[in-house]
């Protein structure tokens, strides 16, 4: 860590190891993800990206090390308040519109005041899909209905895990404006990612998780 | 920033339960259904005596409510794990204890109370005697959302497995004895002129127990099946 940082890192990560049945997964690893920064996590199919990313939004239990998020441990509290993550599965509901899934998400996490939700469906491009049921959307779609949630979310460290997948070019250029116009803002993001084909054209630093070795 | 409160975040997934209920209003009358199968069932079965009926009446509600409960256990989670809504309830800023508890209220509001609705009906196609009704209904009433809390934490519990129907009845079918004897037996010992009120008690107590301890277990629960 630089001797001159006076804000700490928004996460920060030691000695980090995870192990499934006795298996080490990953690790230990450490880095830290400043304000303003991007880490590319990138890694074959089973080097454990995705498992670090639930182990850092607090999903799985670590094996070893330690986990702080601006400063302080990690606990359920620091999570909840600083984290928004995008896993595999969408969390959306098949019976319900696209509306009123962003709607319950935003009412169980949260959502910048300034925020609106009709907004947020016009910056990921499904303005007028407001009242389409979300088995209606293609799987496309429903990244782009997450990638709202992100963009309403108060949330400053987004866990992205494979955000690219399903999507169009547009929507790939469109998780490169969302996490750009996100660490303009101070905060910074979590991205997995098979290679650096779609990487967000702002300063990231990368995580090869074979070796598990962080190159700045 | 702006967080959610425990208010705003239980009305937010209650208006989603009622809303998906509401979608697919077929399946929410699937429990009265039931019910009222396993009542016609038991009349074909008695031979339709009027006595023989009225005399058990009480104890057959008791148990095609308590069996209805039990075949809509399964779903209480196994939506929500499916679709990842259950990793957002995890991280989400509010307890998880708190939204399996508001979970279990919209599931007891979207299952058990149209099949409490259904009682009185019920009870007529067994000559259930005028006089049982009240209590049988307070006692349902104790009774049904203790079942919910106590089968809240099997199918926490068995929510990681991909076909847990016979295995949620067997684990929850212990729990629920307690439930089902206090349950009928305050109506039978209404209806034999004694005092219900012990029994109706002991059923209170039950479900001001579970109300704090069963949300926490199956939140426990959750996580465990969901590492």
């Amino acid at each position: 860590m630089p001797a001159s940082a006076t804000i700490p890192a928004l996460l920060s990560v030691r000695g980090l190891a995870f192990a499934r049945n006795e298996q080490p997964v990953f690790g230990p690893l450490a880095f830290d993800v400043e304000p303003g920064e991007a880490l590319l996590v990138q890694g074959d199919n089973g080097t454990g990206k995705t498992t670090l990313l639930r182990v850092l939004a607090g999903l799985l239990r670590a094996e070893a090390g330690e986990v702080r998020i601006s400063g302080t441990e990690a606990d359920h509290g620091a999570r909840s308040r600083h984290v928004a993550y995008l896993g595999h599965l969408p969390a959306l509901k098949a019976d319900l519109s696209a509306e009123q899934n962003l709607r319950f998400l935003c009412g169980l996490h949260g959502a910048r005041p300034e925020r609106r939700i009709d907004a947020a469906m016009a910056r990921v491009g499904l303005a007028g899909h407001d009242d389409a049921l979300a088995r209606q959307l293609s799987a496309g779609q429903k990244k782009r209905l997450s990638l709202a949630r992100l963009w309403l979310s108060p949330a400053p460290l987004w866990l992205l895990d494979e955000p690219y997948a399903n999507l169009d070019l547009d929507g790939i250029a469109l998780v490169n404006a969302l996490v750009s116009e996100h660490l303009a803002e101070g905060g910074a993001a979590l991205v997995t990612t098979h290679g650096a084909y779609a990487a967000p054209p702002v300063r990231t630093r990368m995580l090869q998780l074979s070796n598990a070795r962080v190159d700045a | 920033m702006n967080t959610p409160g425990l208010r705003a975040s239980a009305a937010a997934l209650l208006a989603r339960d009622l809303r998906l209920v509401w979608r697919r209003r077929g399946d929410a009358l699937q429990p009265a259904l039931f019910a009222l199968l396993v009542v016609v069932l038991f009349a074909l079965a008695a031979g339709g005596e009027r006595e023989s009926l009225s005399r058990h009446a009480a104890a057959v509600l008791w148990l095609a409510v308590l069996l209805a409960g039990l075949l809509a256990l399964d779903s209480l989670f196994r939506g929500d794990a499916e679709d990842g809504s259950l990793e957002q309830w995890l991280l989400a800023p509010v307890p998880l204890p708190w939204l399996v508890a508001v979970r279990v209220f919209g599931h007891w509001l979207t299952t058990s109370l149209p099949l409490l609705v259904a009682v009185p009906f019920l009870g007529e196609l067994l000559f259930l005697p005028h006089a049982q009704l009240p209590v049988l209904m307070l006692s349902l009433l104790l009774g049904t959302p203790l079942l919910g809390l106590l089968g809240a934490v099997v199918a926490a519990l068995t929510v990681g497995m991909r076909r847990a129907g016979i295995l949620v009845a067997l684990l929850a079918l212990p729990l629920y004895v307690p439930v089902l004897v206090f349950g009928a037996g305050s109506v039978a010992a209404a209806a034999q002129g004694l005092d219900a009120g012990g029994a109706l008690l002991l059923l209170g107590a039950g479900l001001a127990i579970s109300l704090v301890l069963a949300p926490l277990a199956a939140a426990a629960a959750l996580r465990i099946a969901h590492n």
